[in-house]
């Protein structure tokens, strides 16, 4: 068996449009994921037991879950609920609120990771609860948990791949399109991993550059 | 003005079962130093974190310049305004130049304009020795010198009483008499301070009174010449023999 390079090449155009795709998806669950994750994260460790029993209640359920099946529950599930969605929505949705989950997780353990005189100080000073979290607590906490942060973008956009099972024509499902055609499968999976690669690559090199940009010695 | 700068009730304190704290009461008048000394472990610590409330009492009274901190219509935020507080691992933050964390709490929470919060920061800095260095990260400096920014910090939003909770039991020994003397400073100014610590010298020179924790209680309060030179509790004397040599 031979590598068809022209049979790769061929499919850049399609797969990058893919890629496109991917980002799109990735993007938006991220965002959502981080608005979700922010105010789980910040329940987790919030002085009032009823906030903290339901974020740790969403969160313990999400992990212990399949993405697919939560893929499949907003996708398939929702319209017994007289809920259709678009494909698009459908994938952002699950992503988003599985990702908030997993974001959550890093947002608490960065803020319980600032040490606890730093919230004494604080408050000593006449500070609010509040107002604490926003100008000692949390700055610290973002600087220490961006490196977990840029796992988890890199880890939500390789499963990103998973919403192909929804008819998203992102970059897995257009590598599947053009294999169909072509039946040229390994050129075409070593060129979907390549754009995947390229993805990552660029997201790990983002959060590096964030982190020096952010670091100040302790 | 109250009578009283500090005046504590019949203070109980335990963790879970464990009682730290069984039945103190302390007054401290206004424009005294009072020093607060015992073995480790003894409560003297807890008792001075109790006092602005960043520990919760399981019974007694704490009344902060008259103002009981714990009664429900009083602002516990709006109390420790009023108190300045020093730790033993001075708790700067770490993320905001030396200025910033001087300007922080009376621009956030005396709503007070930046560039008043900075001049008046900036005139504390000047008092500790260390306004040459306002824009220096916490990072670049010593021990000692991060402590007396602490002071700073305490008194840029101006508190009625200082509490030291041993301000100087994590520094290098030369760097100790630095935040002494700034100390000693504030005491000749009329500082209101309550101060727990390990320095048997500094209690004997600078305090008004001296009280004696041993065990969650207060075994003995007097003046350094009573405390130090004739201890009338066995425990006193016991304690004193171990940590210093009169």
């Amino acid at each position: 068996m031979t590598f068809d390079f022209s049979a790769l090449f061929r499919a850049i155009p399609s797969l990058f449009w893919g890629a496109t795709v991917t980002v799109r998806v990735t993007g938006l669950s991220i965002a959502l994921g981080m608005v979700i994750g922010i105010i789980a994260g910040l329940a987790r460790v919030w002085p009032n037991m009823a906030l903290r029993g339901i974020s740790s209640a969403y969160i313990e359920l999400i992990r212990g879950t399949p993405l697919l099946v939560q893929i499949f529950i907003v996708y398939f599930g929702l319209p017994a609920l007289g809920l259709n969605l678009d494909p698009f929505i459908a994938g952002v949705i699950a992503m988003g609120i599985n990702s908030g989950a997993y974001i959550g997780e890093i947002v608490r353990g960065g803020i319980e990771s600032v040490a606890k005189g730093q919230m004494e100080a604080a408050r000593s000073l006449g500070l609010t609860y509040v107002q604490a979290m926003r100008h000692i607590i949390l700055p610290q906490a973002t600087n220490r948990i961006l490196p977990a942060m840029g796992n988890e973008f890199i880890a939500l956009l390789k499963d990103s791949s998973l919403v192909s099972t929804i008819a998203i024509a992102e970059l897995t499902r257009t590598g599947q399109i053009i294999i169909t055609r072509t039946f040229k499968s390994f050129e075409i999976w070593i060129g979907v991993a390549m754009f995947y690669f390229i993805m990552t690559y660029a997201i790990s090199r983002i959060v590096k550059f964030s982190e020096k940009r952010l670091r100040y010695s302790e | 003005m109250s009578e009283w700068a500090v005046e504590v009730k019949n203070l109980r304190k335990s963790f879970d079962s464990n009682l730290v704290l069984d039945d103190v009461s302390l007054r401290v008048h206004f424009g005294e130093v009072v020093a607060i000394i015992g073995a480790s472990g003894s409560g003297k610590s807890t008792f001075l974190r109790c006092l602005n409330g960043i520990e919760d009492i399981q019974g007694g009274e704490i009344l902060i310049d008259g103002v009981n901190i714990h009664a429900p219509s009083v602002n516990l935020n709006k109390v420790r305004q009023s108190i300045g507080m020093i730790f033993q691992s001075f708790n700067l933050f770490p993320h905001m130049n030396v200025i910033n964390n001087l300007v922080l709490a009376p621009v956030k929470v005396k709503k007070m304009s930046q560039k008043e919060a900075e001049e008046i920061s900036l005139k504390f800095l000047n008092k500790v020795g260390l306004g040459e260095k306002a824009q220096a990260s916490p990072s670049q400096l010593s021990g000692g010198q991060k402590q007396r920014v602490a002071i700073a910090r305490a008194l840029a939003m101006s508190p009625k009483v200082m509490m030291f909770d041993e301000p100087t039991s994590a520094l290098d020994p030369e760097t100790v008499k630095d935040v002494l003397d700034v100390m000693k400073e504030l005491a000749i100014e009329g500082m209101t301070m309550v101060v727990v610590t390990h320095e048997m010298g500094f209690a004997r020179e600078v305090a008004d009174r001296v009280v004696f924790i041993d065990n969650g209680k207060i075994v003995e309060i007097g003046t350094p010449q009573e405390i130090f030179y004739s201890p009338r509790n066995e425990r006193t004397r016991m304690f004193l023999s171990k940590v210093i040599n009169i």
